[in-house]
């Protein structure tokens, strides 16, 4: 665990030579990067999240499925700072409070998120997109004197290629199609250097052939990243994931590989209606 | 420069070229020819001009909040009658003894009211760097504690609106009263110098329409400098899709704050430009009325290009010198029009019918 750690995030503290927690960093030395504990949410008296408790590790590729108003998105909601939960604790590593910080404190301590719908900036261009997400100084004075350096310049433009976005790097955002606006999205996320990726519906309007790649591309990503999807079709999720689990009705139903969870007697239930 | 690459826009440069004719060639024609040379402005010409460029310069600063960051901002007009507060409380101290009491501290209206001392307020106000000073301090700091309360608990839209339409609505309330010490319903008027030329004579007022012509251009120079950096891409993504730029980890609140105090200032340059021209200041100036003009300028003009605000404030002004001296009863009625027809017809303004003819040519 401490050399994977190590290679992810080079600044890991090494267990053996027993080096106290330093404030800010994501500490993992107990494997799970995220931790949701007894986390309850409800909107006007409807239960969105019930006592739900999930771990997710570092380096992991989790994929969360669970039918229409499991909880999925409000689960996002909170590991973000979008919606602060009734009860219950978040925990970035073992010492960050996550449940202390709001939307921007979290993203630069690197939980980075795409949306359902692709939220990209249609006025501006592809590789502006990139730069906006790059990580940098984000305060309103040094983003006005803010200059690429050359490391940076390379950096958006490796992030294209990843995104087999080369074409249209100039091209606005807005006049993408959907399946390139969701990449671009992707490609946002990669230039915060995430340690987690949020990521929902990522193949929602794709074509077969960038269903296929967008696979790869999350198969490449994890080790690196920790990276939780939420995606309804079941065979890519199936494509991706080694570890599956199910919500319902604001809490876990099970966890396990996509055959355990696909011959689970209550996940069938819950899927066909029982 | 490539940060303002005004090469590969024609309207930018074409309008920068206008700004820098007018700003030269009709204050030297005014000063230089004889009156009944047919190239002469007449002095009426010259401060109607002026005054169009400092609207036009109002213009361009709701534009920055509006048109970039997606902020209708209803009150901008508040923050353009302070500087000319500012500027006017500078002007009423010039006056000195030669006020109709004479008294060579108190303005005649503090006499007036039997006031035996100047308020701490006025004090300093005889320096022009400090009178100076405080047109862009003033609105700068009144933007920022009114953005910072509103930004801070994500009062947008509609909500924000009707907010600062009070705003500017309690600032002309407050500034109607005679214990404001800002003369009440009269205002600031009758003053005779500005840094020692009588306020009065035409040369004056052509060198403060060359004034105004460059603080315009050089506002319009660094605005589209602002825009082109990365803080102005954040900004126009805050407009787009505010809720993304916060998880892309920028503070949200802290932008807008940014462009709004940035904005307020230059409208308080442009309201301390408008005061010696037209000679006067007083709370009309606050009227929530004004600040909805100004939208409608933006708006013609074609929002989030800068220059369309510049265009739009300078034909609507013209428009409005014309229809109020012939049939000042319909005026208002032409304004509500041109904003129907604007809206529906040209939602990209004139700006964007231009553009769209550039287009079509080129093609």
């Amino acid at each position: 665990m401490n050399s994977f750690a190590e290679n992810i995030f080079g600044e890991a503290p090494k267990a053996s030579s027993g080096i106290l927690v330093v404030d800010g960093q994501v500490d993992t030395r107990h494997g799970p990067i995220l931790y949701l504990e007894d986390v309850s949410v409800s909107f006007d008296g409807f239960k969105a999240l019930n006592d739900l408790s999930l771990y997710i590790d570092a380096g992991e590729l989790r994929c969360l499925i669970g039918p229409n108003g499991a909880g999925k998105t409000t689960l996002m909601d909170v590991i973000t700072g979008k919606t602060r939960p009734d009860m219950g604790s978040v925990f970035f590593g073992q010492t960050i409070d996550l449940l202390k910080m709001d939307e921007p404190e979290i993203a630069q301590a690197g939980i980075c998120r795409k949306f359902q719908k692709p939220s990209i900036f249609d006025a501006l261009t592809v590789f502006e997109n990139l730069e906006l997400a790059l990580k940098a100084d984000k305060r309103t004075w040094p983003t006005l004197f803010h200059r690429l350096s050359s490391t940076q310049y390379d950096r958006i433009n490796h992030v294209i290629e990843v995104i087999g976005l080369m074409s249209c790097n100039q091209h606005r955002a807005g006049i993408l199609s959907h399946g390139q606006k969701q990449w671009l999205e992707i490609g946002m996320l990669l230039m915060q250097e995430p340690k987690v990726m949020l990521v929902d519906e990522p193949i929602a309007g794709m074509t077969h052939q960038e269903v296929e790649r967008t696979a790869e591309l999350l198969l490449s990503l994890q080790g690196q990243h920790s990276i939780v999807v939420v995606e309804h079709d079941m065979e890519f999720v199936r494509s991706i994931a080694s570890k599956v689990t199910v919500l319902h009705e604001g809490s876990v139903l099970t966890e396990g590989t996509m055959d355990e969870v696909q011959n689970d007697p209550r996940v069938i239930q819950v899927y066909l209606g029982g | 420069m490539k940060l303002i690459a005004l090469g590969s826009d024609k309207i930018a440069s074409s309008v920068l070229l206008v700004l820098g004719l007018v700003s030269f060639v009709i204050p030297l024609s005014n000063l230089v020819l004889p009156a009944d040379s047919g190239l002469h402005f007449s002095a009426y010409t010259v401060s109607l001009i002026g005054k169009y460029l400092t609207f036009a310069l109002l213009g361009l600063s709701l534009d920055l909040v509006w048109g970039y960051c997606g902020i209708l901002a209803l009150g901008q007009g508040a923050f353009f009658a302070l500087g000319g507060y500012a500027m006017g409380m500078y002007l009423m101290r010039q006056i000195g003894t030669r006020g109709v009491y004479g008294d060579p501290l108190l303005p005649d209206f503090m006499v007036f009211l039997n006031w035996k001392e100047l308020p701490w307020y006025w004090l300093g106000f005889d320096q022009f760097w400090f009178a100076l000073l405080m047109v862009v301090l003033v609105p700068g700091i009144l933007a920022f504690v009114f953005g910072w309360l509103a930004f801070r608990s994500r009062v947008t839209g509609v909500y924000l609106s009707i907010i600062t339409q009070a705003l500017t609505y309690a600032l002309l309330l407050a500034f109607f009263r005679n214990e404001m010490g800002f003369g009440g319903n009269n205002g600031l008027t009758d003053f005779k110098e500005l840094l020692g030329f009588n306020i009065q004579s035409e040369d004056l007022r052509a060198v403060l329409l060359g004034v105004t012509g460059m603080t315009l251009m050089a506002t319009f120079i660094l605005s589209r400098w602002v825009v082109n950096t990365k803080l102005g891409r954040v900004v126009t993504a805050i407009r787009d899709q505010e809720s993304r730029v916060r998880f892309l980890g920028y503070r949200v609140e802290m932008y807008k704050l940014w462009i709004f105090v940035f904005s307020a200032m230059i409208a308080g340059l442009a309201g301390a430009l408008y005061v010696p021209q037209v000679g006067i200041i007083n709370p009309s100036e606050f009227s929530p009325l004004n600040s909805l003009e100004i939208v409608i300028w933006v708006a013609m003009g074609g929002r989030g290009t800068l220059y369309g605000a510049i265009i739009g404030a300078v034909l609507v002004n013209f428009t409005k010198t014309i229809l109020t001296g012939l049939l000042p009863e319909i005026w208002l009625f032409s304004l509500g029009a041109i904003f129907v027809f604007v809206t529906v017809f040209l939602p990209d303004g004139i700006v964007g019918l231009m553009r769209r003819k550039l287009q079509e040519r080129a093609a």
